[in-house]
């Protein structure tokens, strides 16, 4: 039994992955419960949005390195984030001004601007494949370690290593940063709180006297700085492929549906409460069970309760049992 | 103009549009597009009937589409032995045991009242059933999976005609349907479009890495055919005069002969099913179910059941969607689970029933056969275009080669501002609902 190496083994293979992971989720669902929120529909070019952003970033990056610009130990992607968040910026205004605004004057159902979401979505798709390519893109550069399992190894004479990948410090410390402005910017400043009336009850916010089209705009907003970090995290951390993000979709939704649709505070505990599951489930055990466990108890097998490759699996059952026993979801969403 | 004659009018222009690329192409293209035309006619019908009757958003189209390409591997190949003998009594006896462990917890949620003693009784359930099912079902798995890997390494199917597929195909996806009705029907509209989408990626995923089932990603060639193969037919002096007495090449006349035989059997299953809908549309059902779409809360209040008619008509829609795609894998002739994207099987349906017109039977029709062609013939068109911008560039510049590469992508454009320009402009589509 050797609990100590049991424990570096566990953070190392589902803990710190799985943080990674649930800060782009947390990001990513932050963007669709705050579109919920205010204009009332799932919106499935959310993915997409991320892609697009990402792929700006992508670019940006490009031509720093070529010009010899960089953060040292840092990926320069983050110079070149403030540019992709521009441009997804922009793509979300001309769109909502081109596709979304007849329709919130025609007062629509929301499922016709799912749809419509949904043909938005393809067109994104095909604007980031035909500009960058549907292939895999390399765009990380710096440091690839905070620490890596040899120095770790060496500093604590453990058998267990654990590496922590400069993209997952970079990940977890830029969401944190992300999420404090956004509620610091929703229950501080007047926009905000303009904002979360809005949400809360349309007509009264309107009879107060606030602009509608200003809450819209400044969602917009947002919800493009949240997507292209929310993508251009991922892509660090993974790599960056058009059509990785429609797929992320599911989880992403799965996580704002968890944690309550239109509840902010509920997006991030979704994306987490996803992430870990995700993790968990498919992580083989043996190792950590070899340690944890009394000296000849360890199993044979793997103890992988589910393989890699369902791992959407995992989000769609936890999003199931949601619909079936709390449609509002773990903290108080909007009406079912 | 009255709709009678528009309506003529429409879909003799298709038959112009197809019988010109039989001109101008040839006539195997030409009926490849008439059989591919027909199999989307069905799907369009199956999403007419959950958007157009009832106003449900599937987005999952893909995954019964898929669902029915299974049973027809299912049916239609013949059983390995072999793989039986070496754990197909595994495989069912796993599944069993895990269709009892749900059949078991949800027996107890039903009969005990709400505590921490059922919560602990479920739970102490579903990870028991698990671990039994991993332990019968993985041998039993690696079994089969180790018969002739290369060849067959799969259960098979039962042996049977391939045509018997085609509503087994319909009644797989009316199950799969079944599970998501039941959880995401009666809440918000956005949740079904949701558990659809999920549904959608997890049957694929389920097609891909269940090699027992489906062989994954080493595909599933040689499924029997409903027709004459056409090597048979060239080898037989009967047919080989008969083309000769038309004047025509055997081995064209072999491969014509086919593709017309399975146009006339997917044109009899697109009659009956359209109507079937018609007749549907026009009955008091019909009329019920847009009286529900209309305005729910009203059809409430005069007694009608919303969720169990939505169930309905969800399962419906989806069964019709199941036997397209058992029909299309039939005509492939073979299973290829990789091949099976969202843009292709889900998206470009929902731009056919819109750019047909929603609600109208004969419009989903209209629109299947349209957008297909489009879709056929849309990438050279691109190609043509792009290297018409382009001619005036400089030769072997990269900006040049880039465009010239990414042609493939437009028709992923085309097809977005497509359907958001009829949704905008023409919401009824080409042929309104009455």
């Amino acid at each position: 039994m050797d609990l100590l190496n049991a424990v570096i083994a566990l953070s190392n293979y589902v803990i710190i992955p799985a943080m990674a992971y649930g800060s782009q989720l947390a990001l990513g669902a932050l963007g669709v419960t705050l579109i919920y929120g205010i204009l009332r529909f799932s919106n499935f070019a959310h993915g997409d949005t991320m892609a697009f952003g990402a792929m700006v970033t992508v670019l940006v990056t490009w031509g720093l390195q070529s010009l010899g610009v960089s953060l040292g130990p840092l990926p320069t992607a983050l110079l070149a984030l403030p540019f992709g968040i521009m441009g997804a910026m922009a793509l979300l205004l001309v769109t909502d001004r081109m596709v979304y605004r007849f329709y919130r004057e025609q007062k629509a159902k929301p499922v016709i601007l799912v749809i419509v979401s949904l043909g938005v979505a393809f067109i994104m798709n095909g604007l980031v494949r035909f500009i960058i390519g549907p292939d895999d893109q390399k765009f990380s550069d710096g440091e690839r370690f905070i620490i890596s399992a040899r120095t770790f190894k060496k500093m604590t004479g453990l058998e267990e290593g654990l590496a922590i990948k400069t993209t997952q410090g970079i990940t977890v410390i830029t969401a944190v940063i992300v999420v404090a402005l956004l509620f610091w910017f929703l229950n501080r400043t007047r926009t905000g709180k303009s904002m979360r009336a809005y949400s809360d009850n349309e007509d009264l916010a309107l009879l107060s006297g606030i602009n509608p089209e200003r809450v819209v705009m400044i969602t917009w907003l947002l919800v493009a700085a949240l997507a292209t970090t929310a993508g251009v995290l991922y892509g660090l951390d993974k790599s960056f492929k058009p059509f990785t993000y429609f797929q992320l979709l599911l989880p992403i939704f799965a996580s704002a549906i968890v944690g309550g649709l239109g509840n902010p505070l509920g997006a991030i505990a979704g994306g987490f409460v996803i992430a870990f599951s995700e993790v968990t489930v498919t992580y083989a055990w043996k190792k950590v069970a070899g340690y944890a466990l009394p000296d000849g108890w360890a199993p044979d097998g793997l103890i992988q309760l589910l393989s890699t490759d369902y791992k959407l699996a995992v989000s769609f059952i936890i999003l199931l049992v949601v619909l079936l026993f709390k449609p509002t979801g773990l903290f108080k969403g909007k009406s079912v | 103009m009255n709709s009678a004659l528009r309506n003529t009018l429409l879909f003799g222009i298709i038959g112009v549009l197809i019988a010109y690329t039989g001109v101008a192409q040839s006539w195997n293209t030409a009926l490849l597009i008439l059989n591919m035309g027909l199999i989307s006619a069905i799907m369009a019908l199956g999403v007419n009937l959950q958007w157009g009757f009832a106003g449900l958003f599937n987005v999952g189209i893909m995954g019964f589409v898929a669902l029915g390409g299974l049973a027809t591997v299912l049916v239609s190949m013949p059983p390995t032995t072999e793989a039986w003998a070496a754990g197909g009594g595994g495989i069912l006896a796993g599944l069993l045991m895990g269709a009892m462990t749900i059949a078991a917890t949800v027996l107890v949620i039903k009969r005990m009242p709400a505590s921490t003693l059922r919560n602990a009784i479920v739970l102490a359930i579903l990870i028991g059933g698990f671990v039994l099912y991993r332990a019968i079902f993985d041998p039993a798995v690696e079994a089969v999976e180790a018969v002739n890997p290369a060849g067959t390494g799969y259960l098979g199917g039962l042996g049977l005609p391939v045509i018997l597929a085609w509503p087994v195909g319909g009644l797989l996806a009316a199950g799969a349907a079944w599970i998501i009705g039941k959880t995401a029907l009666g809440l918000r509209s956005d949740y079904l479009a949701i558990a659809t989408l999920g549904i959608a990626e997890i049957i694929i995923a389920i097609l891909k890495n269940e090699d027992w089932l489906s062989r994954g990603v080493k595909n599933v060639v040689g499924l029997p055919r409903p027709t004459a193969f056409e090597i048979d037919l060239q080898n037989d002096p009967s047919f080989v005069d008969r083309a000769a007495g038309l004047g025509m090449d055997p081995v064209l006349a072999s491969t014509l002969y086919v593709k017309l035989a399975y146009a006339g059997l997917f044109t009899a299953v697109l009659v009956i099913l359209l109507i079937l809908a018609q007749r549907a549309l026009n009955s008091p059902w019909g009329r019920m179910m847009r009286a529900i779409r209309d305005n729910e809360t009203a059809a409430e209040a005069m007694g009608k059941d919303v969720t169990a008619r939505h169930l309905q008509v969800f399962i419906l829609g989806s069964a019709v969607c199941g036997i397209a795609g058992a029909m299309m894998t039939t005509l492939d002739g073979q299973l290829t689970p990789g091949t099976y994207q969202p843009l292709r099987f889900t998206f470009l349906i929902w731009v056919m029933v819109i750019v047909g017109g929603s609600g109208s039977n004969l419009g989903a029709v209209l629109g299947g056969f349209l957008i297909w062609f489009l879709w056929v013939q849309v990438e050279p068109m691109g190609l043509y275009l792009m290297e018409l911008i382009t001619s005036g560039m400089a030769e072997g510049s990269a900006l040049k080669a880039h465009l010239i590469e990414s042609a493939a992508h437009i028709r992923l454009l085309t097809m977005g501002v497509v359907l958001l320009l009829v949704l905008r402009f023409s919401p009824r589509g080409l042929i309104p609902e009455k």
